[in-house]
This record gives structure tokens, C-alpha cells and sequence, in this order.
């Protein structure tokens, strides 16, 4: 195959996740709601277009795997087969394997190697169950790749009314000018004296001339062998006929036959995937890009907005001839509002709904309750709430971990919930609005709440407090404990949270988006974890201080004062810098001296920037304030990614660069 | 690339020799323009630059091949090229010309005695009596 598919893989994996969505909340909805057959139409046409998308794009395991989910789900419709809970758990399954076909293929741009045997096993033996003639295992395996069940039970209908069942096979001679045409002539011709139940290729594949020479048919005919013989001689441009009789269709005969093809068939494939990964080496490097699907409208409203600027172009190209100083201010003005409207524009374009983070949980939420054998009741808002392509990629994680943990330790079991007079059902809401320049997310559980006093205890345990210090915390900073390295409250680790890894993972998490996160708290009422993060990554609200003659740029969202400090406050231990900050020592920070800069301030008070990452806080010693600006930060790109203390840059008004400072490496 | 294995270099000029980068990895040539420093980073890189509204890396040529950095005059250009997705851009002497070689007429770089500088130099073309050296991108862009 020369078709080069990779400039396909970008649309194929849009799409395929589209329809996988779709896949999963149809599920969702037909394990309420078991007799819904709009549901189960929905998914035999998802998994129906799934086989044909993969199929085209040459990955055969995700076609094969929903080819046997279409049969399932053809089954289910015809009411052949009945929808129980274990049919359904097998189709999300199902569905976790394509959904990883698609996550691999989005990131290698092919499909991994796996044949997903045992699940397409599974899906057979759902078939199977039904089929009320126990039939052969291995035959009805090699069958089943070429005779589907409908083909088999006409074959044994046939079979019981004495007609006879052959399998014949065509060759045309390499001479013949028009192969469609003939095969059509023969199709005619038996059609005539018998029905043909099978041919492979379909008979659509032959009308198109997509077969080579040969091809092969399941016929039943009430004439014998002899007799069929002689009216297939009687056509011309055939070079051999290979013909015989269905006995029995249990037997394995058809079947070997068809295992040789099928043989050659999978020799063929994997050839063809020989090749193509052989193809695809020589662009691995093409990884898919992060797309973003933009409403029309939005491009439009871009459009507009470029088209005014080039009209403020010719307008003060006009201008510039003439010294009208008022004209060229309205123009400038004029110039100034477009750019403000472009710039909204622009990121409108980049925002995604936040349903694209939401819409897995459902699903989560489901196996997590099964698995603990707690009825939870998910409720989301605020689906349709807009943040930037780059911040939802960048929540997906830590938010999966709260909602884990809110299941696995908020909410009781549901012998505890009656005990306690709550309903026997759990609920889990999930909420999202825009707040100013910030996105909120609300996780909130009506479960037992957080244990003050076993927090307290771990934290002792494990070193982080003492003993004393326990005695002097508040409930609030206690509740912040949960957030330290090392810190996981349930008594034994269960595979659903608790891992080690806990909720200081997610706090760096969100904090390296510049967000934060809070957390409230009462016993058996519940727990609200409470995220903020920026609706963009691009644009940053930034303090911009100097140091000697050199402008840096620091995150606002990371900032909590500006102070100064006495030189004679400043108190050096071991080689650190310290300072008495209201009632506590934080280190001092020479920033001088980490820019490679030499200090020459001779005053005897300092200007600090106090900051802080999470708990820790600095003090940042700087020369000047220059004051506070939106900035739009610039990558510092791959061959200065390894640069320490720095997290990008970004163009000052007159178009000198100035270096934005990462403070989380600071402190 | 063009057909009969010629390949178009950009020639530019350090103290006195020639020096030639393939065309295709060029983005733009242009002024030299001031630079904001870039702490921590190693001595061959100036600072960065706003090119068009891109923070690009400025490279001092004449520091990364151990040759001293003079003053930067107005003949100085800033060649912008690519490669492996890095985007840098490269201070040389001057750049005037745009020649082709023959892949012929490049012979291979001369296996001198432990010179650290040899390996960024991919090989030696000859165009009418003129040596230019080849460099390799590749390796001049690591650290």
C-alpha cells in the first residue's frame, strides 16, 4: 500500500475519541436503562463506524476486535441475545481496549501489536450462549471469521430440509478481460438453480473488481454436484472449479479450507503491517499534534477582526505623510481596541469545554462503586465551562486522584450511611464555573468528612509534626497537612487511592498551572476540595522588579507580599540568608547572586518579594519594583530548556525580552 | 533539494575563512540586535532576542568553535536556522551568498590530532578554488 495514511492519523484520532465518548456515555445510559434499543442502536453504529475508520487506517486488531462487537451488539438488537450485567461489563471492556488503541495510535501513530484475543473470545462466547445448537469450538472459530452465524444457521435449516450445501470454489482465467462481469455471470447462473448464502469477497467487493482471480461461495441448491458442475463448465473464462459438498457443517472440512485462506489472509495483513510500520519509522517522528476544534463562528469573528486591522493599516499609512497629530491618536486608539478584541479572539479560540476532563468520570465513578461496593450518586455542573487547551490536559490527573479519594475515603459504606441516618447512596458533585480570570472546580462529598484527630496521628507518625505541634495547630492547618510528601490517611493501601502518592502530588500538580487548591471539611457532613486555576496558561498576571539594569518578570499568583527589610533583620545561619517574617523565619533569597549579578546596594533597607510554593515561602531580594503587568509568556524553547531558575520569557512594550523567574525552582 | 546531489549552502564568514550551513535549515538572516542575557547559561550563548514576536537563543559561533569573540560591527548577521526543532540563532562575521556544492566536490573533514572542534564540522567543500567547511548542526546545537 504507497497511500501514505499518516496525514489521516490527526482526523482518525479526533474522530475515533468522538465516537469512543459517544460509546461510553451511551453505555452509561443503557445500564440504567436496559430496554432503551435507540441505545443499543447508537452503539452498534459507533462500533460500526469504529470498524470501518480502523479498518480503512489498516489497524486491523481495533477492526477485528469491533467487528465482533457489532455482532454482539446486532445480537442484542435482534433480541438473540439477552443484555445482562455481564454482557454489559464485557462491552466496557470493550470499550477500555479501544480506548487505548486510540490513546497508542494518537501517540505512536500505530496500533500497538496486541491481538486482544481474549476479549474477542469473550464476545464469542456471548454469541455462542445463544446459539441453541452446541456448536464445534474450533469450527465455530475458523467459521466465524468467514461464516457468520447467520450463514451457519441457514446452512442447517438447508441441511434439515435434504437440500445440499456446497462449497465451491472459482477461479477465472488470468485472460479474462472483464472480472466483475463474469463473476456476475456466474453469480446469475446459480442463482438460478439455488441460493448462494456466502461469498468471500462480499459480492459488493466482486461488482467492484476487488478480488483477484478467485473467489469462493456457500451454495445451496437442490441439484447434485454433477449437475452443478456442468452449468458452471458451460461458462467460459473460468480456469478452475473446485467444488464440494457440505456434509455436515459441524465438520471442520469447510473449515480447514477456509483456515488456509484465512492463513494467507493474515500473512497478507501482516505483511501489508510489515510494511506500513516500516512507513511509519521513517515519520516517527510526526508525533500528533494537540488539536483543537474551533466553532465557525469564532473563526469568523478572528476574520473580522484581522480584516480591521488591515484597514487601521491603510489608515495610518495614509497618516503617516501628514503631521496630524489628533488623527494619528484616534487611529492609535482605534488600533488598540482591535487588539484587545483579537486577543479575546484568539483566546476563545483556544478554549475547550471542561466536559472534555468531566466526561470520564461517570464512568470512573461506576467501576470505583462497584469495586467498593459503594452506591454513588455523581452529579456534574458546569460541563460546558471554558478553560485553555493546555490547562485541560494539565488537570485530568490530579482531579481523578480527588474524586478517587473522595470515593475510596469520604464516602462510607452503605451499612454506615443508614446507620448514621444518610441516604444509603453516596453523592459526588462535580462543579466548575469561571471566576474572574480563574476557573473554579469544586469536588464536594456528603461523606464522613476528614478525621482531624487521625490526621493529626499519622502526621505525628510520620515525623512531619511533633507531638507539641499538634497540640498547637488549628483545624485549617491541620487539613493543609494532608497536602505534605508522604502523607496518606487510609490505614491500608487499597488499590483505588493511597498509593503513597497522594494529594501533595496533585497540589504541585496544580500549582505548576498556577492554580491552588483548598480543602473544607466537616466531620459527617462532608468534604470540598476547592480548585482554582487560570483560564489560560499563555497570560499572566506579573510583578516586573529590576536587578541592576535587567528586568525580570514574577508570577503574580505566586507572590503574597511585598515588604522591605532592614539590613541589620537580616540574620545569616550556616551560609543561609534569614529573615523575621510576621512571627516567622523565612529564607532570604539573593537573587543577585543567583542571576550571576553582583549586589552594590549600599541603603540600609532592603526590597524583598515574599513568595511561595505551596507551605514553603521566600523572601526574594530585588533592586526596584517596576510594577505589575499582564505578560504573555514566550517559551524560552528546546535548546534553553535546561536553564535553571527561569520558566520562560516574555516582550516588554517596547520589545525587549524579559525573563520570567520560576519560582518554584527559587525556593 | 535539488536533483544530481547538489545542495544549496548559505556561505557566511568567521574571522577569515568560510563557513556554510544548508539552506533548507535556514530561516532568515538578520542585523545584529541586542540581547537579554540569559543567567546560568553557558558562555557561547549570548542572551535571547524578539524576533518577530518569538523569544529566539542567540549562539556566539566564534565561542562555541573556541575561536575569541570580537566586537560585533555592522557587517555582523544573525543567521536563524533550525534543527531537530531547536530554533537558534547563529552570530557570524558577515553572510552574503548562497552556493551550491556538489556533493563531490565535499571532501571529508581532515582527522587532525585530538582537535575538539573537528566534530562540528560535517566536511570541506571546494567551489572554484574557494575551501568553505561544513558545519554540523547536529552538534553544534548540543550543550
Amino acid at each position: 500500500m504507497d497511500l501514505d495514511l499518516n496525514q489521516y492519523i490527526n482526523l482518525f484520532v479526533e474522530e475515533a475519541k468522538e465516537h469512543l465518548q459517544n460509546m461510553n456515555e451511551a453505555l452509561l445510559e443503557l445500564e440504567k436503562d436496559k430496554d432503551n434499543v435507540s441505545l443499543i442502536n447508537e452503539l452498534f453504529r459507533v462500533a460500526h463506524t469504529l470498524k470501518g475508520m480502523s479498518g480503512t487506517m489498516g489497524f486491523v486488531n481495533m477492526a477485528n476486535l469491533t467487528h465482533e462487537m457489532e455482532n454482539v451488539l446486532e445480537g442484542i438488537r435482534s433480541h438473540e441475545i439477552e443484555l445482562s450485567e455481564t454482557v454489559i461489563d464485557i462491552i466496557f471492556e470493550c470499550f477500555d481496549v479501544l480506548d487505548d488503541s486510540v490513546n497508542q495510535i494518537a501517540e505512536n501513530g500505530k496500533e500497538s501489536s496486541e491481538e486482544h484475543d481474549a476479549l474477542i473470545e469473550k464476545l464469542r462466547t456471548v454469541l455462542r450462549g445463544n446459539n441453541a445448537t452446541e456448536v464445534k469450538e474450533n469450527n465455530n472459530r475458523v467459521n466465524d471469521i468467514f461464516l457468520n452465524e447467520y450463514v451457519l444457521n441457514i446452512a442447517k435449516e438447508a441441511k434439515i430440509k435434504g437440500l445440499n450445501i456446497f462449497n465451491i470454489k472459482i477461479e477465472l482465467s488470468p485472460k479474462c478481460m472483464l472480472k466483475s462481469a463474469r463473476a456476475f455471470i456466474i453469480f446469475n447462473t446459480l442463482e438460478s438453480i439455488g441460493d448462494i448464502i456466502y461469498s468471500n469477497p462480499s459480492v459488493e467487493d466482486i461488482e467492484d473488481e476487488k478480488f483477484d482471480f478467485n473467489f469462493s461461495l456457500v451454495f445451496i441448491s437442490e441439484i447434485h454436484e454433477e449437475k452443478l458442475r456442468d452449468e458452471l463448465n458451460s461458462i467460459s473464462e473460468i480456469d478452475k472449479i473446485h467444488i464440494s459438498v457440505l456434509e455436515d457443517i459441524e465438520t471442520a472440512k469447510v473449515g480447514q479450507d477456509l483456515v488456509k485462506e484465512a492463513e494467507n489472509l493474515k500473512k497478507d495483513i501482516e505483511e501489508l503491517a510489515v510494511s506500513r510500520s516500516k512507513n511509519s519509522t521513517s515519520t516517527r517522528d510526526s508525533r500528533i499534534g494537540k488539536t483543537v476544534r474551533v466553532d465557525i463562528d469564532r473563526l469568523d469573528n478572528l476574520m473580522n477582526l484581522v480584516s480591521e486591522l488591515i484597514i487601521i493599516k491603510t489608515r495610518m499609512d495614509d497618516l503617516s505623510d501628514i503631521s496630524n497629530k489628533e488623527n494619528m491618536i484616534e487611529a492609535i486608539e482605534y488600533l488598540e481596541r482591535i487588539t484587545t478584541s483579537l486577543h479575546d479572539a484568539v483566546m476563545k479560540v483556544r478554549m475547550v469545554p471542561i466536559e472534555r476532563v468531566f466526561n470520564r468520570f461517570p464512568r470512573m465513578v461506576r467501576d470505583l462503586s462497584k469495586e467498593l461496593n459503594k452506591e454513588i450518586d455523581l452529579q456534574m455542573y458546569g460541563e460546558d465551562t471554558e478553560v485553555d487547551r493546555t490547562v485541560i490536559d494539565e488537570i485530568g490527573d490530579p482531579l481523578i486522584h480527588i474524586v478517587r479519594n473522595s470515593i475510596d475515603h469520604g464516602i462510607e459504606t452503605p451499612e454506615n450511611r443508614i446507620n448514621q441516618g444518610k441516604p444509603k447512596e453516596g453523592t459526588v458533585i462535580l462543579k466548575a464555573y469561571p471566576d474572574g480570570n480563574n476557573v473554579v472546580i469544586e469536588v464536594v462529598d456528603d461523606g464522613k468528612g476528614i478525621d482531624i484527630e487521625g490526621v493529626k496521628r499519622k502526621a505525628i507518625e510520620k515525623e512531619i509534626i511533633t507531638d507539641q505541634e499538634a497540640e498547637i495547630l488549628s483545624e485549617e492547618e491541620i487539613k493543609t497537612l494532608l497536602f505534605q510528601p508522604g502523607f496518606s490517611t487510609s490505614e491500608e493501601i487499597s488499590d483505588v487511592s493511597g498509593r503513597g502518592v497522594g494529594l501533595d502530588v496533585v497540589k504541585s500538580k496544580i500549582e505548576s498551572i498556577n492554580g491552588s487548591i483548598e480543602i473544607d471539611s466537616e466531620t459527617d457532613i462532608g468534604t470540598k476540595f476547592i480548585i482554582r486555576i487560570p483560564l489560560t496558561l499563555a497570560i499572566i498576571q506579573a510583578l516586573l522588579v529590576k536587578l541592576k539594569d535587567e528586568i525580570y518578570a514574577i508570577p503574580l499568583s505566586s507572590i503574597t507580599e511585598i515588604t522591605s527589610v532592614t539590613k541589620d533583620s537580616i540574620r545569616n545561619i550556616q551560609g543561609q540568608d534569614i529573615m523575621l517574617y510576621r512571627g516567622k523565619t523565612i529564607p532570604m533569597v539573593r537573587l543577585h547572586r543567583l542571576m550571576g549579578l553582583e549586589f552594590s546596594n549600599t541603603d540600609d533597607e532592603y526590597l524583598v518579594v515574599v513568595v511561595r510554593k505551596g507551605e514553603k515561602q521566600a523572601a526574594l531580594l530585588v533592586d526596584s519594583l517596576i510594577g505589575q503587568q499582564e505578560i504573555v509568556i514566550k517559551p524560552l524553547g528546546k535548546y534553553l530548556s535546561n536553564i535553571k531558575y527561569l520558566s520562560g520569557a516574555t516582550i516588554l512594550g517596547n520589545g525587549n525580552v524579559s525573563l520570567i523567574l520560576d519560582v518554584n525552582s527559587i525556593i | 533539494m535539488s536533483s544530481d546531489g547538489e545542495t544549496k549552502y548559505v556561505i557566511f564568514k568567521l574571522n577569515e575563512e568560510y563557513y556554510g550551513v544548508p539552506i533548507d535549515n535556514v530561516l532568515s538572516i538578520e542585523k545584529v540586535v541586542e540581547t537579554t542575557r540569559i543567567p546560568n547559561a553557558p558562555d557561547y550563548i549570548n542572551g535571547v532576542i524578539n524576533l518577530r514576536g518569538e523569544v529566539i537563543p542567540i549562539v556566539s559561533l566564534k565561542t562555541k568553535l573556541g575561536m575569541e569573540e570580537d566586537s560585533i560591527n555592522k557587517n555582523s548577521r544573525v543567521i536563524v536556522l533550525t534543527e531537530n526543532e531547536i530554533v537558534v540563532g547563529l552570530v557570524v562575521d558577515s553572510s552574503s551568498e548562497v552556493l551550491e556544492i556538489d556533493k563531490e566536490n565535499i571532501d571529508k573533514p581532515p582527522t587532525a590530532e585530538d582537535n575538539q572542534y573537528i566534530e562540528y564540522i560535517n566536511g570541506i567543500g571546494k567551489v572554484s578554488g574557494r575551501l568553505i567547511i561544513l558545519l554540523n548542526l547536529g552538534k553544534i546545537l548540543e550543550h
